[in-house]
């Protein structure tokens, strides 16, 4: 479990996260949403351990992240997996290469051992016949599929996806934010997305952290969300022209 | 402000290429790509211009040298000093700015843009150790370069001297055998090692804490070159002053 309090983060004078508190639990897809500038990229970057914030305290399953010296940290690190908005495959490996990095970074086992791993996870995200094209021959579904492989290879115990979607159909997101869910399942991870795609939320939003301005303006579930007052939520999900037809059409059923 | 910062920030970078190292295994595969890529790769264009520049120098030489009363066997000894004094040591070095130091800052600014940093660091890797650390070892042999460098500038200038009609070959082999000093080697050589740690790190300093897009790489890899260059000309000033002058 994740536990986030009070978190504040600025840049020079922008004060980007102003005190979020919230928690992401075991086996349970959540989902970070919010407009474009809400702060979802800090925020997931703070929670990476790649920005450092002024005030607040995240802690993974008990241990604060600020309290744990480099080597803890280090290993805490090799337990987090990450799903990159541009993918972030390394363009001078073959997608079997970068399936197997972590493999070869943090274990011991030999490269036939390494080898099985990478094809069972390629395996397991459908990508069984890609291990020696290069990421620049991959499709963006594709590639997004590799970036999932590469971030569950090392059986993580928390996976953090940014727009993991972006830039893809909507048949493709479908498949990719199902693939999500069903490791988070399947390997009882904690999982944590940062979207701002509605589709998601009503697909995995097992539980949903709503961000305005660097604040959290609402929190519940995909149950929830559609049936919330809260002006700022619905102002965002109810932007598209087909969520406010499902939006009116549900008030008129229930009038 | 922001230079005396940018001083800071390659220092700590530096302190942090040697901290934290990356597993030898794949450490050993990444120094052996940057051999290829930064020596091997090199290779070509340096014996090209080393032969062709080490001709002009000895046609330049000749040319100046109007006084029947002045051996000829002194063409090949100013191309000799020529050669293993500046031309092949700061001459290719400042070449090498631009060849492999845009390489290595466009190499790792896109790595930046990319998020391929970012995913190392998540990781958990030292993503400057990772990156930087090879360069800079791979760059250790660049003074096997160099001495390429100086046997095809003497030889481009043999060439040069014989096929023009300046001198003939026995005058050329005294001129570049007299009073020979061999510690001229040994500074040629110190300045090789030095440049080779500017050529390796600079460029990775511009790389690596570029911000932008695709436009801002190509900014950046100028930027390197010219700081580069910058750094080795005012090395090889101090370093001349301080091995040379006594």
């Amino acid at each position: 479990m994740i536990e986030v309090k009070n978190l504040h983060k600025s840049f020079s004078d922008a004060h980007i996260l102003k005190g979020i508190t919230t928690t992401f639990e075991n086996g349970k897809t959540s989902l970070v949403i919010g407009q474009s500038g809400s702060g979802k990229t800090v925020f997931l970057k703070c929670l990476l351990g790649l920005f450092h914030p002024e005030e607040g305290v995240i802690s993974y399953d008990g241990k604060i992240y600020s309290e744990l010296n480099s080597n803890e940290k280090r290993n805490l690190r090799s337990e987090m997996g990450m799903v990159f908005q541009g993918s972030a495959l390394f363009d001078s490996m073959t997608i079997l290469e970068n399936v197997m990095f972590p493999l070869r970074m943090f274990t011991k086992q030999s490269k036939s051992e390494m080898e099985d791993r990478a094809d069972f996870v390629l395996k397991r995200v459908n990508l069984a016949n890609a291990h020696k094209k290069m990421p620049s021959e991959a499709s963006g579904g594709m590639q997004k599929r590799v970036a999932i492989a590469r971030a569950i290879v090392n059986k993580p115990k928390y996976l953090f996806c940014d727009e993991p979607n972006s830039g893809l159909d909507p048949k493709t997101a479908i498949v990719i934010d199902n693939l999500i869910q069903e490791i988070t399942d399947e390997y009882n991870i904690t999982t944590v997305i940062n979207s701002h795609d509605m589709n998601s939320v009503m697909e995995i939003g097992e539980k949903i952290v709503f961000l305005k301005d660097g604040i959290k303006a609402w929190e519940g579930s995909k149950e929830t969300i559609f049936k919330t007052d809260n002006e700022v939520v619905t102002d965002f999900v109810y932007s598209s022209e087909l969520f406010k037809k499902v939006r009116q059409m549900y008030l008129e059923e229930r009038q | 402000m922001t230079y005396l910062h940018n001083i800071g920030a390659y220092f700590i970078m530096i302190k942090d290429m040697f901290r934290k190292p990356t597993k030898w295994s794949v450490m050993r595969t990444l120094i052996f790509k940057d051999i290829d890529d930064l020596i091997i790769g090199s290779l070509g264009i340096v014996a090209f211009i080393s032969f062709f520049v080490g001709g002009v120098v000895t046609i330049q030489t000749a040319l100046n040298i109007t006084n029947p009363l002045i051996p000829k066997y002194l063409v090949g000894f100013a191309t000799r000093q020529s050669v293993i004094l500046e031309f092949a040591p700061t001459f290719i070095s400042i070449i090498m700015a631009g060849k492999v130091g845009s390489f290595i800052t466009s190499s790792i600014g896109t790595m930046r843009v990319t998020e391929q940093i970012d995913a190392l660091e998540v990781m958990g890797i030292n993503a400057i150790n990772y990156l930087v650390f090879p360069k800079f070892v791979a760059l250790m042999l660049y003074p096997f370069v160099i001495s390429i460098a100086m046997f095809l500038g003497i030889l481009g200038g043999m060439a040069a001297c014989i096929y023009g009609g300046f001198s003939t070959l026995e005058d050329y082999i005294i001129g570049i055998q007299m009073d020979f000093i061999p510690f001229h080697i040994t500074y040629a050589f110190i300045k090789t090692f030095v440049f080779a740690f500017f050529l390796a790190t600079v460029p990775s300093f511009h790389g690596y804490f570029m911000k932008g897009g695709a436009l801002e790489v190509g900014k950046a890899s100028t930027t390197a070159f010219v700081w580069t260059s910058v750094v080795i000309i005012l090395s090889n000033y101090i370093l001349t002053q301080m091995l040379l002058s006594s």
